[in-house]
């Protein structure tokens, strides 16, 4: 890894989810040189967390399929995993990024068989599954993962399982002794692709996530529906395993709120409207669906989705902001507040509450190096000041998939721009 | 002409504008997005509910429904716990402003007459104003009269066993009724207060000529 050559006519690409899968592809597909850089083992973010995605209801697969396929036949992407940019110095056309790659204890010969996991006893938190399952500590981040490598976890690093793991390997593609290595990636553009991360929704005390087990947020509730999730895709809820078939949904939890998330997060209405059709699809007979809400903010054309939904005799509109949740007896969420329409009281049990969480962009309260201008959110804005560092999808603001790969497309042009200039200077 | 008729001249076609001039805080009502914690968070309206939660005040503010809001006696009904104002999330001072509206109504003459808030406010103001001294007995007499003899008895008896509670532990004076116990400066604490009613009338004055 180490010896590849990065010249100041390198574009680098920080973070490998849709976005910066998009905007490298962009601009290799131009014929520029790209370093992509992916902090989980894995590329594809948090897109490929998801179940399905609106408004089509495709399997994630489907977009990011022809992404990998693209990616693999370019030989002008380097795509490195399990590394973190953790600074960058110099200018538009001239930086120097210092990147911290972590082992994988696993080499290119792996041909993802599979024999190291059947061998490796202790299990770890998934946090592909948002940690709602575990795995084993030799693992593939998931299903689809590129590079289709496993991964042996550190924890086991020292023990006898990472020897069991190496035995079991017939490719001889274990190697324990692998290291942390910092390395240093000249590039003459920068897109800055880190993307989001969920609001923490313990922070909205009366919500009672963390203490009451069927309060859920909406990132577990796509994997709950996965067949590749930690149920199998059957929407079981946490507690006790029962069948979920009346879910309350919450807008807006922790959006639009001037105590947590000032913004609109933008997709979580859509989220929401989507997620209505997982509870139908598992139980077509009796599954429920109600929907607590501000207003519904489906964007432009997901309005017809929005309509499509309204009409689902399944699904109840309930126009108001959940005040607080509360448990009963049978472990039943009881949510609390007053409808906006009529202004009456409710107390309503359901078997899951799943929270619509808002949108926070990775980079907040990250140490984004080079002086980079964000809102007051903590999005990266587009500003002269940032040089040569471009925000692309989620970093700069709260985006559903379509529109963090405009925004993606819109950076490599300029990333483009900056490297030719480069490139005349230098001719 | 009343203080009413005059306000109500004054605003005639738009009584949020009449809230955001006269009501303390007021001016916050046109922030609030309708979402409805603060009414689902209100403790007083899950138990004897509220006529109009503060959600539902704000509206009615806006749609101009300026009688009915006034002489309500639900924003009388706030025990100023705070939860709405915690939890608003756009951050409105509701409690402040229940109680503004509630001011404004008095001030205006046509709050609730017997709204038990407001009625044991004035009786708790004459009372503590009279000797510098609350007279708790007399106070607690004088709520309980508020509806008249008969029923004042009935609900005396209800509190009997408390009272002898509180006599025997020497927390409740019976002796207090022929008088009662007083602050030593009579004439110092009349001038004081007669001095703040007259700052009191002239700022309100200037408010509603303002
Ligand atoms: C419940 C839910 C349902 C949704 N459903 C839909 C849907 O149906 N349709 C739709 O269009 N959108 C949907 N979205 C929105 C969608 O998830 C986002 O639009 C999409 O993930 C944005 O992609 P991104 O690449 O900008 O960010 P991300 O997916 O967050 O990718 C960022 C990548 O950067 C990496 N990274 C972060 N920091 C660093 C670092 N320092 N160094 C290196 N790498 C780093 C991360 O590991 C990650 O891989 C949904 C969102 C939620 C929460
Ligand atoms: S998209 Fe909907 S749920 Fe999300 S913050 Fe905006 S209004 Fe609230
Ligand atoms: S909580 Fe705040 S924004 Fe919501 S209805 Fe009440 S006052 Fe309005």
């Amino acid at each position: 890894m180490t010896e590849h050559v990065a010249t100041n006519e390198t574009i680098l690409v920080v973070g490998g989810g849709i976005s910066g899968m998009t905007a490298a592809l962009e601009a290799a597909e131009t014929g520029k040189n790209v370093v992509l850089v992916e902090k989980n083992p894995a590329l594809g973010g948090r897109t490929s967390q998801l179940y399905r995605y609106f408004p089509k209801m495709c399997h994630p697969v489907c977009g990011l399929e022809i992404n990998l396929r693209r990616l693999k036949s370019n030989p002008r992407v380097r795509v490195l995993t399990l590394a973190e940019v953790t600074g960058i110095d110099g200018v538009a056309g001239d930086y120097t990024a210092t990147v911290k790659v972590s082992p994988r204890y696993v080499n290119a010969n792996c041909t993802a068989c599979g024999d190291c996991a059947r061998a490796v006893e202790l299990e770890v938190d998934d946090p592909f599954n948002y940690n709602l399952g575990k795995h084993k500590a030799a693992y593939l981040p998931n299903a689809m993962a590129y590079p289709q490598r496993y991964v042996l976890d550190p924890a086991i690093i020292g023990t006898p399982d990472a020897d069991k793991a190496k035995a079991a390997c017939k490719y001889g593609a274990i190697d324990l002794d692998m290291q942390e290595e910092t390395i240093q990636v000249r590039a003459g553009a920068v897109i800055w692709a880190t993307g989001w991360k969920p609001y923490d929704a313990a922070k909205i005390q009366p919500y009672g996530y963390g203490r009451f087990k069927n309060v859920i947020t909406s990132v577990e509730f796509e994997r709950l529906a996965d067949v590749h999730g930690p149920t199998g895709g059957k929407i079981l809820r946490p507690s006790d395993g029962k069948e979920a078939k009346n879910v309350a949904f919450i807008q807006c939890a922790g959006s639009r709120d001037e105590n947590h998330l000032r913004h609109c997060s933008r997709f979580c209405c859509m989220a929401s409207l989507k997620q209505t059709h997982y509870v139908r699809e598992n139980y077509p007979q009796d599954g429920k669906s109600t929907i607590y809400y501000i207003d519904i903010r489906a964007i432009d054309r997901f309005e017809d989705f929005y309509q499509k939904v309204r009409d689902d005799a399944s699904v109840t509109f309930i126009k108001s902001k959940v005040a607080r949740i509360s448990e009963d007896k049978d472990g039943n969420p009881v949510v609390w507040g007053v409808n906006t329409e009529g202004y009456k009281r409710y107390s309503t049990p359901h078997d899951l509450v799943v929270l619509a969480v808002g949108m926070e962009p990775s980079v907040k309260g990250m140490d984004i190096p080079g002086h980079i201008v964000a809102d007051s959110s903590g999005f990266i804005e587009a500003d002269p000041a940032n040089g040569a560092v471009f925000g692309a999808g989620c970093a700069t603001n709260a985006l559903d998939v379509n529109r963090a790969v405009q925004s993606a497309t819109a950076a490599a042009l300029r990333a483009i721009q900056v490297v030719n200039k480069v490139a005349k200077a230098e001719a | 002409m009343s203080a009413n008729t005059a306000m109500a001249t004054k605003y005639r076609n738009s009584f949020l504008k009449e809230v955001e001039e006269q009501v303390e805080m007021g001016d916050w009502v046109k922030m609030c997005m309708q979402c409805g914690v603060c009414a689902g968070s209100c403790p007083v309206n899950f138990q004897s509910a509220w006529e109009h939660p503060p959600q539902e005040i704000f509206m009615m503010i806006r749609a101009g429904k300026r009688e009915e809001v006034l002489t309500s006696p639900s924003m009388w009904n706030c025990t100023s716990c705070y939860n709405c104002i915690v939890r608003c999330p756009r951050k409105l001072p509701i409690t402040h402003i229940m109680h503004g509206l509630a001011e404004y109504a008095h001030r205006l003459g046509i709050a609730p007459k017997m709204q038990p808030t407001r009625f044991f406010s004035g009786l708790f103001w004459k009372n503590a104003t009279k000797t510098g001294r609350v007279n708790e007995l007399k106070l607690s007499m004088g709520l309980y009269f508020k509806d008249g003899f008969g029923a004042g008895v009935k609900e005396g008896m209800k509190m009997k066993d408390v009272a002898l509670g509180l006599i025997k532990a020497k927390r409740l004076n019976p002796m207090e009724l022929l008088g009662g116990h007083k602050c030593k400066d009579q004439k110092g604490i009349q001038a004081m207060l007669k001095k703040a009613y007259e700052i009191e009338r002239s700022r309100k004055a200037a408010k509603m000529a303002g």
